[in-house]
């Protein structure tokens, strides 16, 4: 080779300019489905809605505070190891309801059924449903079901919609993080998401891991009277990094996070290292964060350890004030990263 | 996690931190190969830890950054046609071709699918024998004994309905062209450790020797990305420049000899074209002509296809260690990791990535 190698010259492609189309990403959770529903959801249809960037939304109805809240759940496989998806459909829904602080009462639930579906995976779905919503303490009121062409659906899709009580004194939002809350993670990040990857079709490792799947209303209720309680968050997809990214902006504040502290299983730590994943942005569904006042952490933290899903609750961060909203990494080694929202798809890294 | 925690210790970490801080006398500009190095010094913080006078540079070493533009408008080609099932490692995806990417293919109806491996593409060409199920094999000297194994394999088991889109780079020829570069600052190389696994270090020394450049093969763990460092400071320090091996528990100096033989089998030196640094000669691999059977270039004609980049972003300047992603004007503003201009942005082992998504205001 020459001494003197000659550079074609410093190029990079023209941008794309957004998307005309819907892609997988705007369903991740992540950056693009928060840019649509700031760009298209909230003009259009959420003017009226203060509080749409929280897990619920609080209505008030003849002087009663209602928490009201929808969600769709896709899963492939529909059963995988911890859980199914009407497990997930309604511990999703109570979840997106008490994460506001309110008290679930009652779901409603629509089933979207591609034809061929068997009847014995549907009658297993509904009973799993019935079990979940009897360990939260909640009734199924109302239901809808239509059936489309072979193809038209990917066999089942659940849509529940939940309504809850919240007290007069209640004020959970992710816009109510304070300086200097202590930041509680209720136990370890990822099972879910691992879980449902490992039993995946063309993701063959083998794992004894569970989804975490559960009603967390008992638990929050039992931190509720334990102590003062800011901010509620379950981390579902797009996991911790983009939950704790979404109530930074909201409260405008920075939240620093200790490596160390955050608790994950060999499992799903060894899963991550190979697949090239994040814990940090592994969905779980039966975790939650919560942000409290400083002097009632340790309060609220025994309260939860006496839990069933609250055993592995520990601190993992805290709060401060700095120029601009951010969220921070200690690492274990003691240096400093930042940690950004999911972008969009979690994506496998070639090597 | 046995193997890793090790190589996490804080206090081993601390203790190679003095050692360096120990050796340094004046400033000195090292550049780490491979994207996954780059991320993992952002990843960790270790970035901010060295001493002051140690300069991190960002190497070429990001398979998804360094192909070029046209081999991405030929896989999105390829993808799109209704009789294809396209296969490829999922970052990919994400990698803008001149008009869409390969999302934008799959949220209109082609099909692409993400695999781990390019042999999980010949099981899906075996299960689709009506259609034409493509891979595409990108990346260095990791990713090409496996993608020249699924070559081979479906040579032998006759699967005729599989090929491969070929754009394999290799390091040895980019560091050259980086050292013989007017523009050069690099100053010591730490090698990319996984390519060593597979290649040994033995093309090492006669760089090493021309350039008169230290280069220490290192891993991608804290305590090994700092012996790394603290190899190569040491030597500039003394002023030698020799070839030495800071990550002996996976490399050998003759590297991994079977997979190497299997690489030699299917593939033979090219000259290819690298996004952002132009055609270097010799400096990837492409099918020997008895597998050109395989070849989905030839197989969809689409080798004509050949696209002009334009120069809005200095991606080129950044792979070659030249700028760092904060001195782009389009950086964190109009080029993020959800509009990505340019493909260090895109990928994860991407320095722009790295940056914007550890460091943003650090």
């Amino acid at each position: 080779m020459n001494n003197e190698f000659d550079f074609e010259g410093y190029t990079c492609p023209v941008p794309i300019k957004p998307t005309d189309t819907i892609v997988l990403g705007h369903g991740s959770g992540g950056k693009l489905s928060h840019d649509l529903v700031n760009r298209l959801f909230l003009p259009e249809l959420g003017k009226a809605a203060p509080r749409a960037l929280d897990d619920s939304a609080i209505v008030t109805i003849n002087g009663q505070r209602l928490a009201l809240t929808t969600d769709s759940h896709v899963v492939s496989p529909l059963f995988f190891p911890g859980g199914d998806i009407g497990r997930l459909a309604v511990c999703g829904t109570v979840n997106d309801l008490a994460m506001v602080g309110a008290k679930p009462a009652a779901l409603t639930c629509g089933f979207v059924i591609e034809e061929g579906l068997s009847f014995e995976i549907l009658q297993r779905v509904v009973q799993s449903m019935r079990e979940a919503a009897g360990e939260a303490g909640v009734f199924i009121a109302a239901g809808d079901t239509k059936v489309v062409q072979k193809g038209g659906a990917d066999q089942l899709f659940i849509n529940t919609a939940g309504v809850g009580y919240v007290e007069p004194n209640v004020n959970i939002t992710g816009a109510n993080a304070q300086e200097g809350d202590a930041i509680i993670l209720s136990g370890t990040l990822g099972d879910h998401g691992i879980a449902v990857m490992s039993a995946r079709e063309g993701l063959s490792f083998e794992t004894d891991l569970q989804s975490d799947v559960a009603p967390l209303n008992h638990l929050i209720a039992a931190m509720m009277s334990a102590g003062e309680i800011h901010v509620l968050r379950d981390p579902t997809r797009g996991g911790l990094a983009t939950t704790l990214n979404e109530i930074a902006s909201q409260s405008n504040l920075t939240i620093e996070l200790q490596e160390t502290a955050l608790p994950v299983k060999p499992q799903v730590r060894a899963a991550c290292e190979m697949l090239g994943f994040d814990p940090l942005y592994v969905a779980n569904e039966g975790k939650l964060i919560a942000f409290v006042k400083p002097d009632d952490a340790e309060n609220i933290l025994l309260a939860m350890r006496r839990e069933k899903y609250g055993e592995g609750a520990v601190i993992v961060g805290r709060v401060i004030k700095t120029n601009s909203p951010q969220v921070r990494l200690r690492t274990a080694i003691g240096g400093t990263r930042l940690i950004d929202m999911l972008p969009g798809e979690m994506l496998p890294r070639i090597c | 996690m046995k193997y890793i925690d090790e190589y996490r210790d804080p206090a081993k970490v601390r203790g190679l931190l003095a050692e360096i801080g120990d050796a340094v006398t004046r400033p000195w500009t090292l550049m780490e190969i491979c994207g996954g190095q780059t991320h993992a010094f952002l990843h960790h913080g270790l970035d901010d830890m060295l001493p002051g006078g140690i300069e991190l540079v960002h190497g070429p070493g990001c398979p998804v950054c360094v192909t070029p533009l046209e081999q991405i408008d030929r896989a999105l080609a390829i993808a799109k046609r209704p009789e294809v099932i396209f296969t490829s490692y999922g970052d990919m995806l994400r990698v803008p071709g001149s008009s869409v990417d390969l999302f934008n293919i799959r949220a209109k109806g082609g099909d692409v699918r993400v695999v781990y491996s390019p042999l999980e593409s010949l099981k899906i060409a075996q299960a689709n024998p009506d259609k034409q199920v493509v891979f595409f094999a990108i990346g260095f000297e990791t990713t090409a004994p496996p993608n020249a194994m699924a070559v081979l394999q479906a040579q032998k088991q006759d699967i005729k309905n599989f090929s491969v889109l070929v754009s394999h780079v290799c390091v040895p020829p980019a560091m050259q062209a980086i050292l013989g570069s007017k523009h050069n600052r690099v100053q010591a190389f730490l090698a990319a450790g996984h390519v060593c696994a597979v290649m040994g270090y033995h093309e090492y020394p006669p760089i090493a020797e021309k350039y008169k450049v230290p280069i220490v093969v290192t891993g991608f763990e804290p305590v090994d990305l700092l012996r790394g460092v603290l190899g190569a400071v040491k030597q500039l320090e003394a002023g030698r420049a020799e070839v030495e091996n800071a990550y002996e528990r996976a490399v050998t100096f003759d590297g991994n000899l079977p997979a190497q033989k299997v690489v030699n089998t299917v593939f033979q030196p090219v000259d290819r074209k690298w996004r952002g640094i132009g055609t270097i000669p010799l400096s990837g691999w492409g099918l020997r002509p008895e597998f050109a059977g395989f070849d989905a270039e030839a197989r969809f004609s689409v080798g004509e296809i050949v696209t002009q980049e334009s120069a809005l972003c200095i991606a080129g300047e950044i792979l070659q260690g030249m700028k760092k992603p904060p001195q782009c004007s389009a950086y964190g503003r109009e080029c993020t990791p959800s509009t990505p201009l340019g493909a260090p942005m895109v990928s994860a082992e991407g320095a722009c990535s790295a940056y914007y998504r550890y460091h943003r205001e650090a």
